[in-house]
């Protein structure tokens, strides 16, 4: 299995590759079905995501809410902007921290790879310096995990 | 506090966090990092102050401006911080993994 790659391109792009054991179709529906979403789309261990609406059609809702099931949480929404089932989405998203971050421009693209899919994830930002800001402030819960399992091990 | 402790707590505010993003980028004063955050200068003072006593900022006088930018640690802490985004993204994809491998087995049941 090959590992997740994460990279910056030009000034306001993130991209973001990895390889799955499944078919396009089922690696799509992993991203699109909320009973499914709810399963993977978590951070850290402990943290859950009580409340997610995926609406999967051009103009439909998401809605993700992530919880620490001790009263710390955050949520994120977005809209779909375009399907092509099982091989590509189009959604921009923004995140609540608690102000809404400025909104980020995904588009996700699953191509068959062999006897397995090739997912590609690329954001666009605003700018530079939203991009700066969202990888350093991004994934808050995931964070704050990883921050306290580091001070652990200080 | 020590060294490390003291960077570990100024990292844990995402706003001080935002703050070392904007000066991965380039120096810049207190004016001009008041003016993205929407804060006011003596709040915007307050964080500054906080990471340059951990080290991960340093000031330089320019005549009247006092323009900060990144310190070699500070640069550092960045770094590890956006590895530990990568760790986070990482285990979601893991946990993508299973949830494929059990609903490719549920099918396989079906048959």
């Amino acid at each position: 299995m090959s590992k997740m790659t994460l990279k910056t391109e030009g000034d306001t792009h993130i991209l973001v590759t990895r390889r799955f054991v499944a078919t396009p179709e089922a690696v799509y529906r992993a991203h699109t079905d909320p009973e499914l979403i709810k399963q993977w789309l978590l951070g850290p261990p402990g943290w859950s995501m009580p409340v997610c609406i995926s609406e999967a059609k051009p103009g439909g809702r998401i809605r993700y809410e992530w919880s620490n099931g001790k009263g710390a949480g955050f949520h994120l929404t977005g809209e779909y902007l375009e399907l092509d089932p099982s091989s590509r989405i189009v959604h921009v998203e923004r995140m609540y921290l608690p102000d809404p971050t400025p909104d980020n421009h995904v588009e996700t693209t699953f191509e068959r790879d062999g006897d397995g899919t090739l997912m590609t994830m690329r954001m666009t930002l605003p700018d530079e310096q939203t991009r700066a800001t969202m990888l350093a402030t991004g994934m808050e819960h995931g964070m704050e995990a990883s921050y306290v399992r580091l001070e652990e091990m200080i | 506090m020590d060294g490390l402790d003291a960077q570990f707590a100024a990292l844990a505010d995402p706003t001080r966090r935002a703050i070392l993003a904007r000066l991965s980028l380039g120096e810049a004063t207190v004016n001009e990092l008041a003016d993205p955050f929407e804060m006011s200068q003596p709040a915007i003072s307050q964080h500054l102050k906080v990471l340059e006593a951990a080290g991960l900022i340093v000031r330089r006088v320019d005549g009247t401006r006092r323009p900060r930018r990144l310190s070699t640690t500070g640069i550092e802490a960045m770094d590890q911080w956006l590895a530990m985004l990568r760790t986070a993204l990482e285990k979601n994809y893991d946990r993508l993994d299973q949830v494929l491998a059990a609903t490719h087995k549920k099918k396989g049941e079906k048959r």
